[in-house]
């Protein structure tokens, strides 16, 4: 067990820190919304990944002939640590860095990968994904887009639902059913689509939040190459594994809630509360300490999987113990922020004086969408105790 | 290079104590020690003695295995995990107190015999107040030509029965800085061991009173007035060797849980295959799984990072006291009737767990702790 950097790493930290201290953007720190809606804050998102791109700080362990850097897990870990630091925002392409670009490294043809992954670190294509339809939610297997195979393409219809920044989205990885008469699990194939396609229709839905922040996506004769499928025909629900373990691994990121309970923290002590700091208050600083040592407990487990990932030891089922806690902790962050505020806790996030630009009234409920979204906390249950423990499976009706 | 895991050396430790205390530290050993004044059991004291367990911590140049705290908490979760009886952990805070502050002299007296595991010792900290600071150490200590006179009352003192050595924290100076500490042997004029009765049956709790209690002048460890500072870092050290305790334990009782859920039968389903039972036991997982983490780094930052080594043992003691209490109970609702009988033997984990969430400051005290250290 070694915690401590070497010469050189403190070095690339000192490096990351200067770069970030003159390049991350005052509008737009960590603790501000990223809402699909405002046009032109998506603009300034995009203008930033390009800059932490260009500075060779975005998906820095993916291989060089893809546009990464080749680096090793600690670089990664330290610009990570060196983001929170410096309250630096989100990125825009999430869902591309950290859920189709993996997949594609590992399911990808050559082809695609070398299409594809440059353009998704630089923020020149960003992703959204096409898995939850109106009939098949946790169920996702059932899923009933269908695609057919008409010569050299295949010929999609259907919608999906809930589909996160769709109406920003450049390309969709999506989940179409190819073989209606296979056993659901088996008919299933991983496609690509362009969102420029003709036929592809996007109808923004608002959430809980008042963003539009997800969309429903509709699917009429949308010609899609055969070049654009991922993984065997008929096989897509094996990449559609893949890519939901990312995708946990992305929403259990303890990078953003260490971000969020700094923020929180710096709340506690400006908030008034009975004429002194809310952090001052007892019952508040068991809250806040309570909160503290789970955020510590996920970075460290963080620290441990990564080392049992470097030494080829299989994760087993880490990614939904991750997704189940992680974003638990991010809402009882916005949820203790919500309390210390007493009366400030309940004003809307455009309200003039509202605390932290909104930030908390917004997480609130935000943090709620992503304890359903990517497989909700009772389907991590599922997995935890079903392949985890081994214990009995849920009778399936056939 | 951060390096989060285990070396070969740990790991075989690690399975090498998990095999032999699944042989040697049964439940129904755990049930004999209760039964008895001491609570101390000789022969697998001295067996884990051979092992060098007792001497983890001292350094090889003085017979030990030369080991630190991260393996010491390795064997205190393994130890946790049977729910093992006895002075272990306690005489490990009197022999680091001895090794950080004791004087040659100390060493060259007790450490053979802590380190045979013919001797056995604890701390003794806490009285009535049941102040976890330095101003709740009001026993007093009174300086004389030839040494010591202590009088006053300890309360809630681990193994206090079992113990051949007490490392008592007496007041010799009014405020802060007017803690010291003294070797008294329970034998000595004046002393008086009486049980305290604890819910936690695998352990004992003692009350210690003095009484005009004559030490000599090397009887002091450490410096005069200044025993805080070193009282402090072993409750911390103590904290972190609970912290791994509850961790093992917790993962017994949830495997307990898991065990009995593949077997059980009710409306004619094995109970784990209810999502009501399997969910309960996949938050049992998440609850205990990553607490891992937070030991290993406890126990990790006691020895290596000195500025952070108290922060992450408050840490450690306030988050895995609630989780193994929780697990536990948990544990005992999937087992369901059987779980709540004397018989069987998860109420031994289940009171060891109440047990270990209050001994050497609950968690409330060490999130308050956290707060202050964090400067909240």
């Amino acid at each position: 067990m070694d915690l401590t950097y070497s010469p050189e790493e403190r070095a690339f930290q000192r490096e990351v820190r200067a770069w970030l201290k003159a390049n991350v953007p005052k509008k737009d720190k960590a603790d501000n919304p990223l809402e699909s809606a405002d046009k032109a804050r998506i603009a300034r998102a995009k203008v930033w990944q390009r800059k932490l791109f260009d500075a060779g700080y975005v998906a820095m362990r993916w291989p060089k002939e893809y546009g990464g850097q080749g680096a090793d897990v600690m670089r990664q870990t330290i610009v990570n640590e060196e983001m929170v630091r410096a309250r630096a925002p989100q990125l825009l392409g999430g869902m591309g860095i950290q859920m189709v670009g993996p997949t594609l490294i590992g399911h990808g043809t050559e082809d695609q990968r070398r299409r594809f992954l440059p353009k998704i670190l630089t923020a020149d294509e960003i992703w959204c994904q096409g898995y939850s339809e109106p009939g098949s939610g946790s169920d996702l297997a059932s899923l009933r887009t269908r695609a057919e195979i008409v010569g050299d393409e295949f010929l999609i219809n259907g919608q999906k639902i809930w589909t996160s920044n769709a109406q920003n989205a450049d390309w969709m990885f999506c989940l179409v059913r190819t073989d209606p008469d296979a056993p659901k699990h088996r008919g299933i194939s991983y496609v690509l689509i362009d969102m420029r396609s003709p036929g592809v229709t996007v109808r923004p839905l608002v959430q809980m939040t008042g963003d539009p922040g997800f969309n429903e996506v509709f699917f009429e004769d949308v010609r899609v190459p055969r070049g654009n499928l991922v993984g065997q025909l008929h096989d897509g629900w094996t990449v559609a594994n893949s890519t939901l373990l990312h995708e946990r691994n992305m929403l259990a990121s303890t990078t953003r809630t260490q971000q969020i309970l700094d923020n929180l923290l710096r709340l506690a002590r400006t908030q008034q509360r009975n004429g002194k700091p809310a952090s001052k208050d007892p019952i508040i600083r068991q809250r806040l300490a309570d909160l503290a040592i789970k955020v510590e407990t996920m970075k460290l487990e963080s620290y441990r999987q990564l080392t049992d990932a470097l030494r080829k030891r299989p994760p087993g089922i880490n990614a939904s113990v991750n997704k189940l806690v992680t974003c638990e902790i991010n809402h009882q962050l916005a949820r203790a922020a919500i309390e210390l505020m007493g009366d400030y806790g309940w004003l809307g996030k455009k309200d003039a004086r509202v605390r932290d630009a909104g930030v908390w009234p917004n997480d609130y409920m935000f943090a709620l969408g992503l304890i359903i979204g990517g497989g909700t906390a009772q389907v991590q249950k599922n997995i935890i105790a079903e392949r985890g423990l081994g214990l009995p499976r849920e009778p399936r009706p056939s | 290079m951060i390096d989060f895991g285990l070396s070969d050396d740990q790991e075989a430790l690690q399975r090498s104590a998990r095999e032999f205390l699944g042989a040697e530290c049964p439940p129904a050993l755990v049930r004999d020690a209760a039964t008895s004044d001491d609570g101390v059991p000789r022969e697998l004291y001295r067996k884990m003695a051979e092992l060098g367990w007792m001497s983890l911590l001292v350094p090889e140049k003085q017979g030990g295995l030369g080991l630190g705290t991260l393996e010491l908490a390795l064997v205190c979760e393994e130890l946790g995990r049977v729910a093992a009886p006895g002075p272990f952990l306690t005489t490990q805070l009197v022999i680091a107190a001895l090794l950080q502050a004791g004087t040659a002299a100390q060493r060259a007296t007790w450490l053979p015999k802590l380190m045979a595991g013919e001797a056995h010792a604890t701390l003794a900290y806490l009285e009535e107040s049941d102040r976890h600071d330095a101003a709740g150490v009001q026993l007093k200590a009174t300086k004389s030509r030839t040494g010591w006179t202590l009088s006053g009352t300890k309360l809630f003192v681990p193994e206090a029965q079992g113990a051949d050595l007490l490392l008592v924290a007496a007041r010799t100076k009014a405020g802060a800085t007017g803690v010291s500490l003294f070797l008294v042997e329970p034998a000595a004029k004046g002393v008086r061991v009486k049980a305290q009765q604890g819910v936690d049956v695998t352990r004992k709790l003692g009350e210690v009173v003095l009484k005009n209690v004559v030490v000599p002048k090397d009887a002091l460890v450490g410096t005069e007035h200044q025993g805080w500072p070193v009282l402090a870092r072993l409750i911390d050290l103590a904290a972190v060797g609970i912290a791994a305790d509850s961790l093992g334990g917790a993962q017994r009782t949830l495997e307990m849980a898991v065990e009995y859920a593949k077997v059980r039968e009710q409306f004619g389903r094995k109970i784990g295959s209810f999502q009501a039972v399997k969910h309960i036991a996949a938050e049992m997982v998440a609850d205990v799984e990553p607490q891992r983490s937070l030991v290993w780094y406890a126990a990790y930052a006691y020895d290596h990072r000195p500025k952070d080594a108290a922060r992450a043992a408050a840490m450690a003691k306030a988050s895995l006291g609630d989780v193994y209490s929780r697990t536990a109970r948990r544990s005992v609702e999937i087992h369901g009737g059987i779980g709540f009988t004397w018989e069987f033997d998860l109420q031994l984990w289940y009171k060891r767990a109440h047990a270990n969430e209050i001994a050497y400051g609950d968690p409330s005290f060490h999130r308050e702790r956290v707060a202050e250290l964090d400067g909240y």
